[in-house]
């Protein structure tokens, strides 16, 4: 016991579990649909959780300030629908900067509900949730009803979802995939080791104290929901290439969707706790649930989403319940032995206090 | 003789506050829509205008209590979609009429007992546990109904939907002004409206006084689920015919009407006038958008910008005050200095 808890945080336990949760998943739809874990099923998984994944991320940083992001939906339908008629209009737009106009565009609609909330200190549910409806008009308004399709779209974007970086045996490790994983790899790094990433969570953990302590709060959620804003527009992008039809709905719903893999992936909006990778673990479990349970032909795929609620207020009720319990005894343990080394060695607790 | 000046000074005092506010934007959109329409001041326009969005309105009601008591619940749309849709799955089947409401209503019951459960005797979030619901609410509407519409309800449920009932009354119109006068009772001039103000303005100091926290918002759950069952059994009543997406997206206008009213996301302030005050202005908005021809998406996003606005404005006006007054005192305290009372009269005298 006390080399657990040496060895590990909470946190970390929590993470293993999901691991452990999502290969309990496969095992079991594995022996209830034959032929369902296959090459073809991992590069499936692997192309449609990288949306989420995307937007899970920025949600974690927007969520470690005890705010919401409820206007990804839309930011990823109008960037998607905006990228796609500028590569309709224009072809010649190259690849590289395709993706940061997406990046762009995302961002000034995030920099709109970061001002708001920061600087205007209007609650984040309402400013996001408003803007979610705002950004969809934009959208209707600026379509004007002409969808986007794949035969508008230059043959580079088409082609790119399936484009394999390299492969091992059938599996493949797709170039959006790679976009994915250097996502959740670089803000994992910029959570942990920097001090924005270590600020972000002192203010969620506590926001009077971090006050005091003089941390820029309100630049931080602004920078927090501008962050969402690009990760969503290069979610739009990944989105668009996925897809190739884009109509005036695209993109409707992911903003429960993201919320969801953050939630079930151990981010708290209540107190600075969760990573990246907890997030990004959370939205494979939704996407493997949803593609698994779509072809499980037992009960019928309208239980997708009764079940995906359900899922979240267990992880957030585990979360309460039993992390936290785990979180006490962590803490009364650290005391315990804290309080022997400073038996063993007086003088050692002396300096130290 | 002077409650009578009490209640004048009580009205002036409101004219100047949120409401005051309020009664000023109602005046103009009426002055600007009925210049703009000329058929807008019609008896059927304005009772038009409540039915378009009277199951909303009638939603609008438990949420002020929710957000007063410093909860919220999103559910609320999905739990209009579920009940409607098992009324409608369970008529399918066969089941007698009357059975399939009764069942309806007891299932808007258990949603708002489950909700409340988490919440209230639990403690998780409001926010996060009915974000879920959301989903999962709507996802049990859909696996009633899949992607079938189901219609041909009884004559007697369509036209209590859809005929006046009382003169130009229909019945969900009835409904709503019965529940308003109702929750007004309650929420303004009931013990119980007086412990939703305190526990939504501090929980802990609520329960230190004795408050039974954990009953009241069980008990506010518990009617926000059964008053979204009712509206949903309206909304089914209303359009004749019922789809697993029925209500989907309601929570945005629900929240924007009740915030719209002066009452404060972070709980523990607002009133009904206020709330009844921007049903008025956002149905009267909208009908005049309608009538100028505005897609309904574009109305969604006008009423979006008039929700932040509403936390915004006073937001500002907050801080404008704060800093006139420490302006104020600086010049009071430069004033009290002596050798800077040159200062302070070079300063003054320019702002009498």
């Amino acid at each position: 016991m006390r080399f657990l808890i040496r060895r590990f945080q909470p946190e970390q336990i929590r993470e293993l579990f999901l691991v452990v949760l999502i290969v309990l998943v496969v095992v079991f739809f594995s022996s209830q649909i034959p032929g369902y874990f296959s090459a073809r099923f991992v590069n499936r998984i692997s192309t449609s959780v990288v949306v989420v994944a995307i937007l899970a991320v920025g949600q974690t940083l927007v969520f470690l300030t005890r705010n919401f992001d409820m206007s990804v939906g839309s930011i990823v339908g109008f960037t998607a629908y905006f990228l796609g008629q500028q590569l309709w209009h224009h072809p010649g737009i190259p690849p590289w900067a395709a993706v940061l106009l997406a990046i762009g565009v995302g961002m000034l609609m995030g920099a709109i509900n970061g001002v708001l909330v920061a600087y205007g200190r209007v609650p984040s549910i309402i400013v996001t949730i408003s803007t979610l409806a705002i950004y969809r008009s934009f959208l209707v308004e600026y379509s004007d009803a002409v969808p986007i399709t794949t035969n508008n779209l230059p043959d580079w974007i088409v082609n790119l979802p399936p484009l394999s970086l390299f492969s091992i045996g059938d599996v493949e490790f797709r170039l959006i995939f790679g976009i994915m994983v250097l996502v959740v790899v670089i803000f994992q790094l910029v959570l942990s080791y920097l001090p924005f990433g270590r600020r972000l969570y002192a203010i969620g953990s506590n926001p009077a104290a971090a006050e005091i302590a003089g941390f820029p709060a309100q630049r931080m959620v602004f920078t927090a929901f501008l962050l969402s804003g690009g990760l969503a527009g290069l979610a739009g992008f990944v989105f668009l290439a996925r897809f190739g039809n884009i109509s005036v709905l695209a993109g409707i719903g992911l903003e429960f969707s993201s919320i969801a893999a953050v939630v079930v992936g151990g981010v708290s909006n209540m107190g600075g706790s969760g990573t990246v990778f907890g997030a990004f673990l959370g939205a494979l479990l939704i996407d493997l649930l949803e593609n698994s349970l779509f072809r499980w032909q037992v009960i019928s795929e309208f239980w997708r989403d009764a079940i995906l609620g359900m899922l979240i207020l267990s992880a957030v009720a585990i979360d309460y319940v039993v992390i936290g319990r785990l979180r006490r005894a962590w803490a009364r343990a650290g005391l315990q032995m804290s309080v022997e080394e400073a038996q063993e060695k007086p003088e050692v607790a002396i300096h130290a206090g | 003789m002077p409650a009578k000046a009490n209640i004048l000074q009580s009205i002036l005092e409101r004219m100047k506050s949120w409401e005051g506010g309020l009664v000023i934007i109602l005046v103009v959109v009426f002055l600007i829509n009925s210049l703009v329409a000329p058929n807008y001041l019609s008896i059927g326009n304005q009772i038009n205008l409540f039915i378009l969005s009277i199951e909303k309105i009638i939603v609008a009601l438990t949420m002020t209590f929710l957000i007063i008591n410093g909860e919220i619940d999103l559910s609320a749309p999905s739990i209009m979609g579920l009940a409607a849709c098992a009324t409608a799955y369970l008529f399918g089947q066969g089941v007698d009429f009357g059975t399939a409401l009764v069942v309806s209503m007891t299932i808007g019951l258990a949603t708002g007992l489950f909700n409340g459960f988490w919440i209230a005797i639990v403690g998780l979030n409001s926010l996060v546990v009915t974000l879920a619901m959301l989903i999962s609410y709507r996802g049990l509407a859909r696996v009633f109904l899949e992607d079938r519409s189901i219609g041909d309800f009884p004559d007697w449920f369509n036209l209590l939907g859809q005929k006046s009932l009382v003169g130009p009354f229909p019945l969900a119109l009835l409904v709503f002004f019965g529940l308003l006068v109702f929750a007004v009772i309650i929420l303004q001039y009931s013990s119980f409206g007086r412990r939703t103000f305190v526990i939504g303005n501090n929980k802990d100091v609520a329960r230190y006084s004795g408050v039974k926290v954990a009953r009241v918002k069980l008990t506010l759950f518990i009617a926000s689920g059964l008053v979204s069952a009712l509206a949903g059994l309206l909304l089914a009543a209303r359009l004749g015919a019922v789809r697993g997406d029925l209500a989907n997206g309601y929570e945005l206008d629900i929240i924007t009407m009740v915030l719209l009213g002066g009452v404060s996301i972070f709980g523990g302030s607002g009133s009904l006038y206020g709330v009844f005050l921007s049903i008025l202005i956002i149905l009267n908005i909208k009908n005049g958008m309608s009538l100028a021809n505005f897609s309904g998406h574009f109305q969604t996003g006008v009423i979006g910008t008039l929700l932040i606005f509403s936390v915004l404005v006073p937001n500002l006006v907050n801080d404008f005050q704060e800093a006139m007054q420490r302006r104020r005192r600086m010049r009071q305290a430069r004033a009290e200095l002596p050798g800077a009372a040159s200062i302070a009269q070079s300063d003054s005298s320019g702002k009498p």
